[in-house]
């Protein structure tokens, strides 16, 4: 069984943004870089299948961008993905889902991939695209906003997250494409020796040139800060300070204190 | 200008979001047609061709089947845009309709700004408008974001839409309900959430302090409960339930939509949050940028105080 992990490198979420020169990104110095959250989930839920299955399964993890993505990669090889494989793109970040994702097609269908995770989404982008478009140019099934997967003999039977809590429960086949969702599992923390060994594990680079190019369907023009709300009080320094005003606004603003 | 309008329908009901759906054409200036994978009695009332496909032989999520539907309602209109709502159901259609069709996708779009598209990007800290570069277009639309004026009223032109027979991929087996609440937040009137800010486990104590001094409840985001540091039903936003209290105090919330889709339209909203640039800004009264580890203890304590005061005094 062949199995392919798509991740993407991201920003910390935390991290202060500041917008680029030409106003169409966020700059990229100064900032912190990990693993796209749900991304972690369709790792680990790759690996324990491989485990599931009594370490059968060869777990390719993918990833395109520029050079500070090989660390999402080794990452993924300390949790126990078997290969890395790097497309290198330095303009990754202003490629749309579109091309994203036909790069990754075009990867797996050389490699013919049994089944294929990825995250709902990412982080940065928020997209929900790019996992659900290369199922569809693969030509495989694929589900979204997986919070339970279990897998018997080629069948996989789902549980999505749909609203308000409630789920949908769904059967497939293989070979076949899962976008995960936050809470699937419970991602690991690799251990110090998966590290070391991950190190020695191997790692592909493949120049975006490589790959096919197909020209976007969206651009992203401008990006800016959203307001904040009209009116809305900040509140900063002393925390006596900042506590006091807090009880004069309680009182003031709300039914809190009679 | 044509935009195509794919309802939205579950458990046997049109779901309210696709009613947004006619407030986001009507923003945008475009003529609509809706397109309800439905029953009849569920058409929306709208003064527009409505295309009913039947949920009784077409599922009610069954991508491979509602796509080819879409496409046909496609291939009769030749729309410029096809709009679903951003949703467990639409996210995981639109983008299969954008592929057959190779026309560009705008996610989770919030607004209309000059003919350009708006959305979140890093969690909503950052906002991007985008030009798509195709002729037809496909949108999802974030929920809440565009309001229908609910008293207009209309009557729908019904044109059924049937498929020769596609063998769909996936088997839906059936839904599971959500779990019960053994805590019910949509009656409370005093709300502290905690966030993936607040740590760790060991640090909710602190947070449920406030609460209990408050004569409140306590809620949270959802990493907060994945983590185990709370039950599933103490959640709020679009997967856990949604509250309108008096008062709501969020600490260590970012601010993600998802969250505040549970929790926006509370009276008044305090954040505790040590980065000034989270996006809670945007629905927080009041923002005091601070950690919560050191400002929560001191305001419970000042709390307790004044409140015993009173006491004694009464
Ligand atoms: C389909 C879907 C459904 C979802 N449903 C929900 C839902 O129902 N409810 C929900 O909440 N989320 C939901 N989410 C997740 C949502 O997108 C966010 O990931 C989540 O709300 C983030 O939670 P958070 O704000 O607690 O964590 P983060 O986004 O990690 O934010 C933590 C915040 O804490 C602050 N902080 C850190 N340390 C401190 C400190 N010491 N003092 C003060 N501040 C601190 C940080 O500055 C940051 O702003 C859903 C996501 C998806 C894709």
């Amino acid at each position: 069984m062949k199995i392919l992990v798509c991740i993407k490198q991201v920003p910390d979420m935390e991290s202060q943004f500041i917008i680029n020169s030409q106003g169409n990104w966020f700059d990229e110095n100064n900032l912190s870089f990990r693993m796209n959250e749900y991304d972690e989930y369709a790792v680990e839920q790759a690996v324990r299948l491989k485990e599931q299955l009594g370490g059968d399964p060869d777990i390719t993890a993918l990833s395109i961008g520029s050079g500070r993505v090989v660390d999402v990669l080794r990452k993924a090889l300390a949790f126990g993905c078997d290969r890395g494989v790097h497309i290198v793109d330095p303009d990754s970040c202003a490629k749309d889902p579109w091309q994203i994702a036909s790069m990754i097609a075009a990867f797996a269908q050389t490699e013919g991939f049994d089944l294929i995770f990825t995250g709902m989404q990412s982080q940065d982008r928020g997209s929900a695209q790019v996992g659900v478009i290369v199922a569809e140019l693969l030509g495989i099934s694929c589900v979204t906003t997986l919070i339970g997967f279990a897998y018997d003999n080629g069948v996989i039977t789902v549980k999505r997250e749909l609203e308000g809590g409630v789920k949908g429960v769904l059967k497939l086949k293989t070979p076949a494409l899962v976008t995960c969702q936050l809470g699937l599992n419970v991602p690991r923390y690799p251990t110090l020796p998966n590290i070391l060994k991950a190190k020695k594990k191997q790692l592909v680079a493949i120049p975006v040139g490589d790959m096919p190019h197909v020209r976007e369907l969206t651009a992203t023009c401008t990006i800016y800060r959203p307001r904040k709300k009209a009116g809305g009080l900040i509140l900063e320094g002393d925390v006596g300070i900042v506590a006091d005003r807090l009880m004069g606004i309680l009182k003031e603003c709300t039914m809190v204190m009679k | 200008m044509k935009a195509l309008l794919v309802c939205e329908y579950r458990e046997g009901k049109l779901l309210d979001s696709s009613y947004e759906l006619v407030a986001f054409a009507d923003k945008l200036g475009a003529d609509n047609v809706l397109l309800l994978i439905g029953s009849m009695a569920e058409v929306p009332r709208v003064n527009s061709t409505v295309y009913l496909a039947d949920a009784e032989i077409y599922g009610e999520y069954n991508p491979d089947l509602h796509k080819k539907i879409v496409l046909a309602a496609v291939e009769r209109e030749n729309p410029d845009y096809i709009v679903f709502g951003h949703s467990s159901w639409g996210w995981d259609l639109a983008p299969r309709v954008a592929t057959a069709l190779r026309a560009g996708q705008v996610s989770e779009v919030v607004d209309i700004v000059d003919g350009q598209f708006v959305a979140g990007i890093c969690n909503a800290k950052l906002r991007r408008t985008v030009t798509p570069k195709t002729d037809t277009v496909v949108l999802t639309i974030q929920s809440g974001a565009f309001n229908f004026d609910s008293t207009r009223q209309g009557t729908p032109l019904v044109e059924r839409i049937e498929l020769s027979e596609v063998i769909p991929s996936l088997e839906f087996i059936g839904y599971e309900p959500s779990e019960a609440k053994s805590v019910d937040l949509t009656r409370s009137e005093v709300i502290v959430s905690i966030g993936r800010g607040v740590g760790k486990k060991e640090n909710v104590a602190v947070i449920s302090a406030l609460a209990r001094a408050l004569g409140g409840e306590l809620g949270a985001s959802r990493p907060a409960v994945d983590a185990g540091w709370v039950e599933h039903c103490q959640q709020i936003g679009a997967t856990g339930q949604t509250v309108s209290p008096r008062l709501y105090i969020a600490c260590g919330i970012s601010g993600a939509i998802q969250h505040l889709v549970g929790m926006r339209e509370s009276d008044f909203v305090f954040a505790i949050n040590k980065d000034r640039d989270a996006p809670i800004a945007e629905v927080a009264d009041v923002l005091v940028v601070a950690d919560i580890m050191q400002i929560v203890p001191e305001l419970t304590a000042k709390f307790l105080k004044t409140e015993n005061t009173f006491r004694q005094a009464g």
